[in-house]
């Protein structure tokens, strides 16, 4: 079926399948790959967008429930050139190992700074305990939290 | 294709009606997981997120009714008066997750561990069904009839829930191997009614459906000093409390728990449970 949706702030008309999950569509379908595949279902937080500014999992949103809807993702956030605050702390504070969880965690902090510009340790811990890391055993993700709050503020 | 995102209810029970094959989905966060694991292969959806009415929730002749819709980061967010709503609404998935999944969603799935169904077991709620045929109201344990599954009809959908409102303290809380994304090995929900001299206790996650516990109930409803909220509970009254809790408790050994593990948590949260609600009600 055909959905209109608002992906960054352009306006893409596709055709999907029925069930294709809005994961499916923002990566096969239009090229944007900066949210990541990984548990299909909704464990891992990799493939944390917005839809109409709410925190989801991409995964779990059918592409058909994002008709007539905005769509942001982490390609929004910033650019190679030109990183957003978050990505700047991730790699100051050495955030960053693999690398596959970040476009997740970016976006879900970013989501948290926009609602709580100074968290505590606790409220940074349960806002991102819907994303996984195999790597950096979260400590140094809290401290990028921490430097990204005050770089901002 | 535009019937299959209604935008009223009357719309939704049209083309549940008119399109048996078209899978309702509200947060999509069971639903989604059952297709991209391939265990379901919907030939369309009814996406019901677009129906305002549904998300609403009113105290209205005494009774608290939330609609299907209403997000358990909503809930956990604006419903703060009922505290094992919010409480068992908090310990569900991720903020991720929250953002979306319903109560009527945990309704649809009927899975023992829901989280918001030992609540609605404790308030000994309604689930509130329509359909195009009409509307009709199931006491909690007579739609959910087993694991995952409930009475709800071909051409139905769930509308929301209802309980009436009561006086007095009380709690949920759930046993898992973290403090999020964790289905519950054990779960229990606690409600004291003040005005009915009663205690209530449900548990989730250790039978085939949310289950009450009648013989932990009315032992606690006689131990209680109902005139004298000062009056403290001896451990052993808890412990025996506990015990008749864990009783109720018909668990099996599953990849998350043993049956034996699942009767001692019941047996510990029951416990902590009523310890708080009478701490609660000494200090209200």
């Amino acid at each position: 079926m055909t959905i209109t949706t608002t992906v960054n702030g352009v306006e893409r008309t596709v055709d999907v399948p029925p069930a294709t999950s809005l994961l499916t569509l923002l990566r096969d379908e239009l090229g944007l790959t900066g949210s990541k595949n990984a548990c299909e279902q909704g464990e891992c937080g990799s493939c944390s967008v917005w839809l109409d500014g709410e925190l989801v999992c991409a995964c779990l949103v059918a592409a058909v429930q994002a008709d007539g809807r905005a769509v942001r993702t982490v390609e929004d956030l910033g650019q190679p050139d030109r990183l957003h605050t978050v990505q700047d702390a991730f790699v100051a504070t050495g955030a960053v190992q693999c690398g596959f969880c970040t476009p997740g965690f970016v976006v879900a902090v970013a989501d948290l700074l926009e609602r709580d510009p100074h968290p505590s340790d606790e409220t940074i811990r349960e806002a991102l305990a819907g994303n996984l890391c195999r790597c950096t055993g979260y400590s140094k993700i809290v401290a990028a939290v921490h430097l990204a709050a005050e770089t901002a503020a | 294709m535009s019937g299959l995102s209604p935008g009223t209810l009357a719309e939704a029970l049209e083309a549940r009606a008119a399109h048996p094959e078209a899978v309702p989905i509200a947060g999509g966060t069971d639903l989604m997981v059952a297709v991209n694991f391939g265990r379901l292969r919907p030939e369309s959806l009814l996406d019901l997120s677009g129906v305002a009415e549904l998300s609403a929730w009113e105290r209205r002749n005494g009774a608290l009714r939330i609609g299907a819709g209403a997000t358990f980061a909503r809930i956990a967010s604006d419903l703060g008066e009922f505290p094992p709503l919010v409480q068992a609404a908090r310990t569900v998935g991720s903020p991720q997750i929250r953002n979306r999944a319903t109560i009527g969603g945990n309704l649809a799935t009927a899975s023992p561990a829901g989280d918001a169904l030992p609540v609605l077991a404790a308030y000994g709620g309604d689930v509130l069904l329509a359909s195009v045929r009409g509307e009709r109201r199931l006491r909690w344990d007579e739609f959910l009839l087993g694991p995952k599954r409930s009475a709800l009809a071909e051409d139905e959908l769930i509308v929301g829930v209802e309980w009436p409102l009561v006086d007095g303290p009380g709690s949920f809380a759930k046993v898992g191997t973290r403090n999020a994304m964790v289905i519950a090995i054990a779960s229990v929900s606690l409600q004291l009614d003040t005005k009915a001299r009663k205690v209530r206790l449900a548990l989730g996650s250790v039978a085939p459906t949310v289950v009450r516990a009648p013989e932990a109930e009315s032992f606690a409803s006689d131990a209680l000093d109902w005139d004298d909220p000062e009056r403290p509970l001896p451990a052993t009254t808890l412990h025996e409390f506990g015990a008749f809790a864990a009783a109720a408790a018909h668990p099996i050994d599953d990849v998350r728990g043993s049956a034996a593990y699942r009767r001692h948590a019941v047996d510990v949260l029951a416990r902590r449970a009523l310890a708080w609600a009478v701490d609660d009600r000494r200090a209200a």
